[in-house]
């Protein structure tokens, strides 16, 4: 589903990615882990088309299609969708709004219709109790006012109206208590299906007791060091990355 | 372009100044007191109304343009204009849609403004455009009733002269300033409005609804008086782009509340704002001020500024009487070669006063704005307080945007609130908006409507939907 071959991202003139190979099969579940620093949210925001990233040397294929090539907004409404680390606010958009606009200019892509209203109404409802928020987010403004939980639950609530092909989550577990934290991960679950593949950024193992991974990189140094199952985040979170940057190096 | 070789066809003739004698309809270029008498005449004014406007005309005459605005344009030449002009005739008119620049067409249909009115809009010479013989009819019946009265300027200064006499003037003195002299000296139209004691006035008033609103003055005055306890909201404008040959526009309107009395005065302004290059658009010099009158009264300013080349504007209030309340929520939006130097002033004067000023300047392509703020508590506004919240969103990294607030506080028990911010539309904003598959325009579109929410919510329902519209349609194209 996703091919990303030999890409090479740098900021202000400042090498970050330095030659990454990552693919990710429908069906699977992929993390990305790494020390502070290592370019994992660079990768989902070059993915996603973020200004102030400059690919010198790669590619990224999205089912086939040259995502280096494509808008950002075409790059969302085929199915690749981010969910932020820290989703920004909008005042005096309404949250329900947004999301109308954004399933409608999906829709508008495949060649479908707007959503009826009712139909929209009940998908929402449905969504949101789900996600254990109360229906009065809808009604306020984009993340304003939001909680740092809230606003990670407002983003895998926007995956589930959405419903992408690839659902990329930027530490989506940063600022989460323990019940929030259980709360997104059985959306991100609910996600699971064998024509969808979720890539997760995370730094701590804790997620992943809570989304189980197919496949765990390691990014070092604008690399993937290492690639393993779930045990191998398990062995991250006993021994640290030393180790992993060690093997690479030698 | 049709129109705009209509417009070029008008300026030559005016170069050229072409010579007509008293009895027609169109006076030469220029000013005097005989043209003044001319329009006083035509207007079949009483003496009294002649004398005053002579008044204001010699105290103009030692007057000079105001020149601390944050605004740039060339010297206007006042024995250029013309000061009376008879509507056009239907045959220079154009004779059908077909005739009329099909970009007005276009942003009449984005619009959404209904066929029938859009000829009416864009000047067409067509018998009864409007169907609005029979609407201004159950109108006016339904104003009798109640005993509002509602007509033009001059009408109310022949039928009315002493409620006129009573209180034009009495807010904006003919000296106040330059444009405000210029235009009592020769102001042609405009809406007059009584609401008696008690009266709350049964609908919301329009300029747009009134008989023979079509040609809209150059100088045109208004005066609004609401009586003990009345209550009327009053709407200018449109939001259809509105094409003039006329260049410089100087109105005055005045508001006078007494006890308990409200007026909701909105408006939306969108004047022709010339081409890419600015050229040709209107020169809009207005003086706005309310006069809280009396105890308890409230006095509220909403406005949508979009058009115009060169906006220079500031609805005021006078709160004179005690618990008296002044609102001003104003967006302004320039694009292209624009410029907007805009704001309020808020007049404490009686005791526990309050007043709110919420201003959303928004500034995209090479446009310049300004919010000029003035807050002044008098030394016998005990307990007087003002919030002030001014914002600015700039599109784009040619345009600017400036705040001038000034306060002037001569009592110690006031409290006077005042928040600015200025920021660049947020690329974040933009970003994630666009990564939820939303494309860029209407991305832009939904934060800046976002941006404006405070300010739209104080405008009737029907205005403010179709304030959305016209802010979308005035920001085409101002991203990527």
């Amino acid at each position: 589903m996703l091919e990303v071959k030999d890409l090479h991202v740098t900021v202000e003139d400042k090498a970050i990615l330095k030659g990454l190979n990552l693919t990710v099969n429908a069906g699977e579940v992929h993390a990305i882990m790494g020390p502070n620093g290592a370019g994992k949210s660079t990768l989902s925001a070059v993915i996603a088309g973020k200004d102030g990233y400059e690919v010198t040397q790669g590619t990224i294929l999205f089912e086939g299609q040259d995502v280096l090539e494509m808008e950002i907004e075409e790059r969302a409404r085929a199915g690749l969708l981010l969910g932020f680390q820290y989703p920004i606010e909008i005042p005096g958009v309404k949250n329900i709004y947004l999301l109308k606009a954004a399933l409608n200019a999906a829709r508008a892509a495949r060649g479908e219709g707007e959503i009826p209203a009712p139909e929209f109404m009940k998908l929402v409802r449905e969504k949101s109790a789900q996600m254990k928020m109360d229906t009065s987010f809808l009604q306020r403004a984009v993340n304003e006012g939001f909680s740092g939980g809230e606003k990670k639950r407002n983003e895998i609530l926007q995956m589930l109206v959405l419903q992408p092909k690839l659902a990329m989550l930027d530490e989506i577990d940063s600022g989460l208590d323990i019940d929030a934290m259980k709360v997104v991960a059985e959306g991100v679950n609910s996600l699971r299906s064998a024509d969808r593949a979720i890539l997760m950024v995370t730094h701590y193992q804790r997620l992943l007791n809570h989304i189980e991974p197919d496949r765990v990189h390691v990014l070092v140094d604008g690399r993937i060091a290492k690639s393993g199952d779930k045990d191998l985040a398990l062995e991250l979170e006993a021994r640290g990355y030393d180790w992993v940057l060690e093997e690479s190096v030698a | 372009m049709a129109s705009e070789e209509m417009e070029q066809l008008v300026r030559r003739e005016y170069k050229q100044g072409f010579v007509t004698d008293i009895e027609s309809d169109t006076v030469p270029p220029g000013l005097d007191e005989s043209v003044i008498a001319f329009i006083s005449q035509k207007k079949e004014e009483p003496q009294w109304m002649l004398e005053w406007r002579l008044e204001a005309y010699r105290r103009w005459l030692d007057m000079t343009p105001p020149s601390w605005a944050h605004l740039d344009y060339p010297p206007i030449d006042y024995q250029a204009i013309s000061y009376y002009s008879a509507p056009k005739k239907p045959e220079d008119r154009p004779q059908s849609l077909d005739e009329v620049d099909p970009k007005l067409l276009e942003t009449y249909e984005k619009l959404g403004i209904p066929l029938h009115e859009r000829a009416a809009l864009a000047g067409v010479a067509v018998d009864a455009v409007f169907d609005s013989v029979s609407v201004t009819t159950t109108f006016k019946e339904k104003l009798h009733e109640a005993g509002v009265i509602f007509c033009s300027i001059s009408e109310a200064i022949r039928e009315y002269p002493e409620l006129v006499r009573q209180y034009l003037g009495t807010v904006v003195p003919q000296s106040d300033n330059f444009f405000a002299a210029l235009n009592s000296a020769v102001f042609t139209d405009g809406s007059f409005v009584y609401v008696p004691e008690g009266v709350t006035c049964p609908m919301e008033l329009s300029t747009y609804f009134r008989i023979n609103a079509a040609n809209t003055g150059q100088f045109e005055r208004t005066l609004i008086i609401c009586d003990k306890q009345a209550q009327v909201s009053y709407l200018e404008g449109c939001t259809a782009p509105q094409r003039d040959e006329n260049q410089l526009h100087a109105a005055v309107v005045e508001l006078v509340a007494l006890e308990d009395a409200y007026i909701k005065y909105s408006t939306v302004q969108n004047w022709y704002p010339g081409d890419e290059d600015g050229k040709g658009g209107i020169y809009n010099f207005v003086t706005k001020r309310g006069d809280c009158r009396g105890d308890r009264s409230r006095i509220s300013w909403t406005q949508v500024e979009t058009g115009s080349a060169i906006t220079w504007k500031y609805p005021s209030c006078v709160l004179r009487g005690k618990e008296s309340i002044g609102e001003f929520y104003s967006v302004a939006v320039t694009n292209g070669r624009q410029q907007a130097d805009t704001g309020t002033k808020m007049i404490h004067i009686g005791e526990n006063t309050r007043s709110t000023i919420i201003s959303k300047g928004i500034a995209a392509g090479r446009s310049d704005q300004a919010y000029r703020g003035l807050v002044k508590i008098g030394s016998r506004a005990k307990g007087a307080r003002n919030y002030t919240q001014c914002d600015s969103l700039l599109i784009g990294d040619q345009c600017g945007a400036h705040t001038f607030p000034y306060q002037e506080i001569g009592n110690s028990t006031a409290t006077v609130e005042h928040e600015a911010t200025t920021s660049k539309i947020a690329d974040d904003q933009l970003f994630y908006c666009r990564a939820r598959g939303i494309d860029e325009e209407d991305a832009v579109s939904m934060i800046v409507n976002g941006f404006c929410k405070d300010v739209f919510q104080e405008l009737p329902m029907e205005f403010a939907v179709e304030a959305e519209a016209l802010l979308n349609v005035t920001l085409e194209g101002s991203v990527g």
